[in-house]
C-alpha cells in the first residue's frame, strides 16, 4: 500500500499538449504511470504520446471511464479554473504543478473544495510519487526507490535532495509528496502526516519544511498528539533574512512568526528528530531507523 | 509589490475609502503650492517604501506654506533611516503634502489572508499607530478579527461586529461599515496580499479617515493589473534585484556574504544557503533559477551574481526535476564564454538529464569543481571563497 497514488491509479493530464506538460507526461508514462487521457481545450480528437486528448475533463471522464487522479500543467492564469474543472468531474486526487497562481484564485478554489471529499495537492508543487508504481508530477524518477519511509515536503527540489540521500543509503520510500510552496495549498503537511500515520506500509516519516506561516507548527501539534512512527524533520531557511520572500510566496518571515528556529523548536518538542543540515537528512534518518530497529 | 503611501491613498480614494486631502510633491516649490491649496497648515511626509518614517524625522508638521516648503527642502534628498530601512537608509525623492487632521482616536484596520485557513480576514485593533505584531505580542485582546467567506463576500453584520468591538458606534457606525466594505472590495479586486490602514483615525469632528495606508500586492496576479504595475517605483528596490527581474529571474534576493548561489527551486536555494552557513561561509544571495528551460537564464543569473563585487566563489546547485541539467550546462558554458567568468565555480548537479549535462561540461572549457552532494558542495565553495579572499 501507499498513499494517494499507486500502480492502479488512472491519470488524466490537463495541459498535456504544452511544452512542460508533454515532456513530463512522457516521463510519467515511461515510469509506468497509467495515463489514460489528456485534456487541452481545442485539441480534442488528437493523440499525445499515445494518449487520447479531449476538449473538456467531463468528456475525458465520459469517454475513458473512471479517472482517479488529474495532473495539471495549465499556465497560472487558467490553473484555478482547471482545478475546479477536475473537481466538477469528481476526480478524487487533483495534483496541480503550476507555479504562480494568484492567491485570490486559490482562496476561491479552497473555498469551493472545502465541503468536498476531493484531495488537492499543490499548487506550485512537484507532485506525488509512489516509487516503482506511479509518478504523477515532475520529479526525477531515477532517484526514488521503493521502501517504507514516507516523505512530505513543501519544496519540490528538497524532496529530490532528501530522497536522493535516502536512496543512496539504501532507504526506500513508500510515497513522496510535495505539498507546494504557496501560502494557500490544497493539502497541508499535517494532512499528509495523517495519511502516512495511517498507512501500514509507512514505518517512518521525513518531513521537510521551510520558513513562513505556521504549517510546521500545526504538523507538530498533530505529531505530538497522534504519531508514534519516527518523524525526521528539516526546516529550510535558517539563514533567510526576515521580511523577504524567499522564492516561494509562502516563504517569508513576518515579524517573529515563521522562523526556522520556532518551527524546529515546535517539532523537537513534539518528538521529531531535527536535522540541522540539509546534507544530513539521509544519515539522520538512517540513524533513527536503526535506533528504532526498523532497519 | 509595494507602492508609496500617496499612491495607496489615491487607490483608496477611488474605492471610496476616505483619506485626507493632499498631493505628492517632488520639489519644495510644489510642496508650497500644495500647502497653499490646502490653506497653509499641512503635514509633509517622506515617501519611501518603509514604515517608521516619523521616528527617522521623515514626517513634519507645517503651520503655513513657508514651513511646508522648508520642511520639503529638508526631507527631499535626505537619506531617511527608520527601523525598517536598515542602517543604510533610503533616499527620499518625494513628499506627500496633506491637510492636518485633528485626531480624536487612532485605530488599526487591515484586510489580509489568513494562511492557516486560506480565508480573508478583516482585522481591527483599538491600538492604532502601533505595529500590529507589537500589539499581538503585548496586548492581544485589543485585536478583533472577522473571517470572510470568499464565496459570499463581506457582509454588513461582520462590519458592525468589528465596528462595535472598536468602539465605532453612533454616527460612526454606518461610515465605518461602508469603509470596511470598500476596503475589502479593493483588497479582492486588486489582488492585495495586505491592505493596511494604520492608523485609521476618528477626527475631532467625528469623521473616520485613513491617515496612513500600506499596500502589498500579490506578484502572481500582476499580469491582470497593469494599472498597479504602472505604480512600481524601481528606485525603491535593489538595483541588482530589479535587473534580475528584467532578465527573467524573479527570485533573486541580495544578501551580504561572498558565495554567490545559483540553485533551482526555492526550498533547495534556502537549504543551500543554510549549508553554506553551516560550512562556515556566508551566502551572497538567494537565487532560484526556477524551471524555465532556457540557457540564457543561467547566463543572466551568473551575470547578476558576478556583478556583486563581494562574490568570491559561486556555488551552482541543480537538482533537475522539471529543470534539466543539460540545459543548465549549456547555460554555464555560454556564460563562461560571454562573461569570461574569473570566480571559482563549484557545481553540484543531479537529476533530469544529468549524464548529458555532465558530458557537455566535460567537453567544454569551463573550469568548475564538481561536488557529489550538497555538503561537499558547500564545503568546497567555502574553501574556494576563503582562498580567493
Amino acid at each position: 500500500m501507499s498513499i494517494l497514488v499507486n500502480k492502479e491509479t488512472r491519470v488524466l493530464v490537463q495541459g498535456i499538449t504544452g511544452r512542460e506538460g508533454g515532456f513530463q507526461t512522457e516521463r510519467c508514462i515511461d515510469y509506468g504511470t497509467k495515463v489514460v487521457a489528456g485534456c487541452t481545450p481545442g485539441r480534442g480528437g488528437e493523440t499525445a504520446f499515445g494518449v487520447p486528448v479531449f476538449n473538456t475533463v467531463a468528456e475525458a471522464v465520459e469517454q475513458q471511464g473512471p479517472i482517479d487522479c488529474s495532473l495539471i500543467f495549465v499556465p497560472a492564469p487558467g490553473a484555478a479554473d482547471a482545478i475546479l474543472e477536475a473537481a466538477a468531474s469528481q476526480i478524487k486526487v487533483i495534483i496541480c504543478i503550476t507555479e504562480g497562481i494568484p492567491t485570490m484564485d486559490m482562496m476561491r478554489v479552497k473555498r469551493a473544495l472545502r465541503d468536498s471529499n476531493l484531495t488537492l495537492i499543490g499548487p506550485n508543487c512537484p507532485g506525488v510519487i509512489t516509487p516503482d508504481e506511479c509518478r504523477v508530477g515532475i520529479m526525477p524518477g531515477s532517484v526514488f526507490a521503493k521502501g517504507r519511509v514516507g516523505v512530505v515536503s513543501r519544496s519540490g527540489t528538497l524532496v529530490y535532495e532528501g530522497v536522493d540521500q535516502l536512496t543512496r543509503l539504501g532507504i526506500g520510500q513508500s510515497t513522496c509528496v510535495g505539498v507546494g510552496g504557496d501560502p494557500i495549498i490544497g493539502t497541508t503537511q499535517r494532512q499528509v502526516l495523517e495519511m502516512f500515520n495511517n498507512d501500514p506500509e509507512t514505518d517512518a516519516i521525513v518531513m521537510i519544511g521551510e520558513i513562513g506561516g505556521t504549517a510546521e507548527q500545526d504538523a507538530a501539534d498533530y505529531i505530538k498528539a497522534n504519531v508514534k512512527k519516527p518523524v525526521i524533520a528539516f526546516i529550510a531557511g535558517s539563514t533567510a533574512p526576515a521580511g523577504r520572500r524567499m522564492g516561494h510566496a509562502g516563504a517569508i518571515i513576518a515579524g517573529n512568526t515563521g522562523t526556522a528556529a520556532s518551527k524546529k523548536k515546535a517539532l523537537a518538542a513534539a518528538g521529531a528528530t531535527i536535522c540541522e543540515s540539509p546534507a544530513e537528512i539521509g544519515v539522520t534518518t538512517q540513524r533513527v531507523l536503526k535506533e528504532r530497529g526498523l532497519i | 509589490m509595494k507602492v508609496h503611501e500617496y499612491q495607496a491613498k489615491q487607490l483608496f480614494a477611488a474605492y471610496g475609502v476616505p483619506v485626507p486631502n493632499g498631493r505628492v510633491a517632488t520639489t519644495p516649490h510644489e510642496a508650497r503650492e500644495i500647502a497653499l491649496e490646502l490653506g497653509g497648515a499641512s503635514v509633509v511626509k517622506a515617501q519611501i517604501h518603509a514604515g517608521g518614517r516619523g521616528k527617522g524625522g521623515g514626517i513634519k508638521l507645517a503651520a503655513n506654506a513657508d514651513e511646508a516648503e522648508a520642511a520639503a527642502k529638508q526631507v527631499i534628498g535626505m537619506t531617511l533611516v527608520t527601523p525598517q530601512t536598515g542602517p543604510e537608509g533610503r533616499l527620499v525623492r518625494s513628499v506627500l503634502v496633506e491637510e492636518q487632521t485633528p485626531v480624536e482616536r487612532e485605530l488599526y484596520l487591515a484586510a489580509l489572508i489568513d494562511n492557516s485557513t486560506g480565508f480573508p480576514v478583516l482585522m481591527g485593533s483599538s491600538a492604532g499607530g502601533m505595529e500590529i505584531e507589537e500589539v499581538a505580542a503585548t496586548n492581544p485582546e485589543a485585536i478583533h478579527r472577522v473571517q470572510i467567506d470568499p464565496a459570499a463576500g463581506f457582509q454588513p453584520y461582520q462590519g458592525r461586529q468589528l465596528a462595535f468591538a472598536l468602539g465605532l458606534t453612533g454616527d460612526l457606525l454606518r461610515p465605518a461599515v461602508t469603509l470596511m466594505a470598500d476596503l475589502y472590495r479593493f483588497f479582492v479586486e486588486k489582488d492585495c496580499s495586505l491592505a493596511e490602514i494604520n492608523p485609521l483615525v476618528v477626527t475631532k469632528d467625528n469623521r473616520i479617515l485613513a491617515l496612513d495606508a500600506k499596500l502589498n500586492f500579490d506578484d502572481n496576479a500582476a499580469f491582470r493589473h497593469p494599472d498597479i504595475l504602472a505604480l512600481r517605483d524601481k528606485d525603491e528596490e535593489d538595483p541588482l534585484e530589479v535587473r534580475a527581474q528584467e532578465e527573467g529571474i524573479s527570485n533573486y534576493v541580495k544578501l551580504d556574504g561572498n558565495i554567490g548561489c545559483v540553485v533551482n527551486g526555492a526550498g533547495l536555494a534556502m537549504a543551500t544557503m543554510d549549508a553554506i552557513k553551516l560550512a562556515g561561509g556566508e551566502p551572497a544571495n538567494f537565487l532560484d533559477i526556477a524551471t524555465a528551460n532556457d540557457p540564457q537564464r543561467v547566463v543572466n543569473a551568473l551575470g547578476i551574481i558576478t556583478s556583486d563585487p563581494n562574490v568570491k566563489a559561486i556555488l551552482i546547485n541543480i537538482f533537475g526535476g522539471m529543470a534539466r541539467v543539460d540545459v543548465i550546462a549549456e547555460g554555464i558554458i555560454k556564460a563562461n564564454e560571454e562573461l569570461k567568468l574569473n570566480v571559482p565555480i563549484v557545481a553540484r548537479l543531479a537529476g533530469t538529464n544529468l549524464e548529458e549535462g555532465v558530458r557537455m561540461l566535460e567537453a567544454s572549457s569551463v573550469h568548475c569543481e564538481r561536488a557529489e552532494d550538497l555538503g561537499e558542495a558547500a564545503r568546497k565553495a567555502v574553501a574556494a571563497a576563503g582562498a580567493a579572499q
